[in-house]
């Protein structure tokens, strides 16, 4: 009971701090907070193998790339202000219609069955919701189709970063021959000395 | 489990709309990419709390998904940051010729 409250806090708490925060790397550390805070909520809703991917390809994969790529740019001029604002006028009655909204929403859906008991039965076995085993088997034989077009996601990831990356190389070419033309004064030197 | 189902809906509503409100107010590209993170993240949520609730795992398994859709869409979201906001100077390790003897 007492956990929820504690992890639904800290949740909201870093999620504002994360559209909150002045400068990038800060929104960032933020979000690591917030995403390690959900996979201890995934735990206690015993989806263990969700909470370590949790983990792995967020807070491992995902921040990581942005970390890099704040590094990359922040060395140049980059649009990191908060800009002007955008809801002018209108902020005090959307936040009452959000308000409102949520209320509702929640009112409506709160009366809905309680959580039955949690799941019994040795760790890691097979027929155990929430277990890996279990999740395991799920996805290679039931929801096998979904899991392959997860693949095809991944492969069109891949595609179109490379060809973003492409055209990069594109402009780069001038530096890259300024480049390859200083190897070459310095092969025609080494030559000379030889010779 | 004590908690009841609504709680876990609120608390997605409420990270959902922090991250339209990061989506719409702030103008950095990279923020805005981490509040759609938020987005995502607050559906998983919802789809683990009711896979709990019914005992079904096939809400893992989407959660799983919706993941893996997260992780292509950062990878590509980043790569047009990168591209359209490109430091003027390039970063070359040959170039640095500061410790030549």
């Amino acid at each position: 009971m007492s956990a929820f409250w504690i992890l639904g806090a800290i949740l909201i708490v870093s999620a504002v701090w994360t559209i909150a925060a002045s400068k990038p790397v800060y929104s960032v550390v933020a979000l690591l907070l917030n995403f390690a805070t959900l996979a201890v909520l995934y735990i206690t809703l015993s989806a263990e193998f969700l909470a370590v991917i949790q983990i792995i390809v967020y807070s491992g994969a995902i921040l990581i790339l942005f970390v890099f790529v704040i590094a990359l740019l922040s060395s140049g001029v980059a649009p990191f202000a908060m800009g002007p604002n955008r809801l002018p006028k209108i902020w005090i009655p959307g936040a009452i219609l959000t308000l409102a909204a949520l209320g509702f929403l929640v009112y409506a859906v709160s009366a809905v069955q309680p959580f039955p008991a949690p799941p019994t039965g040795p760790v890691g076995a097979a027929n155990v919701f929430g277990s890996v085993a279990d999740f395991g088997k799920a996805l290679f034989t039931v929801q096998l189709l979904p899991f392959e077009v997860t693949a095809l996601v991944l492969m069109v990831a891949v595609i179109g970063v490379i060809t973003l990356g492409g055209e990069q190389m594109g402009d780069a070419e001038g530096h890259r021959g300024q480049a390859r033309s200083d190897r070459q004064m310095r092969e025609a030197i080494l030559r000379e000395g030889k010779g | 489990m004590a908690v009841p189902i609504g709680n876990y809906i609120a608390l997605a509503s409420v990270m959902f709309f922090i991250g339209v409100i990061g989506v719409i107010v702030r103008r950095n590209p990279l923020v805005m990419l981490m509040a759609v993170e938020l987005m995502f993240n607050a559906a998983n949520l919802l789809l683990v709390a009711f896979a709990r609730l019914w005992l079904q795992n096939a809400g893992h398994i989407f959660a799983f998904i919706v993941i893996t859709v997260a992780a292509a869409e950062a990878a590509i979201g980043l790569a047009i940051v990168v591209t359209t906001f490109r430091p003027e100077k390039y970063v070359d390790v040959d170039d640095v010729r500061t410790l030549h003897g």
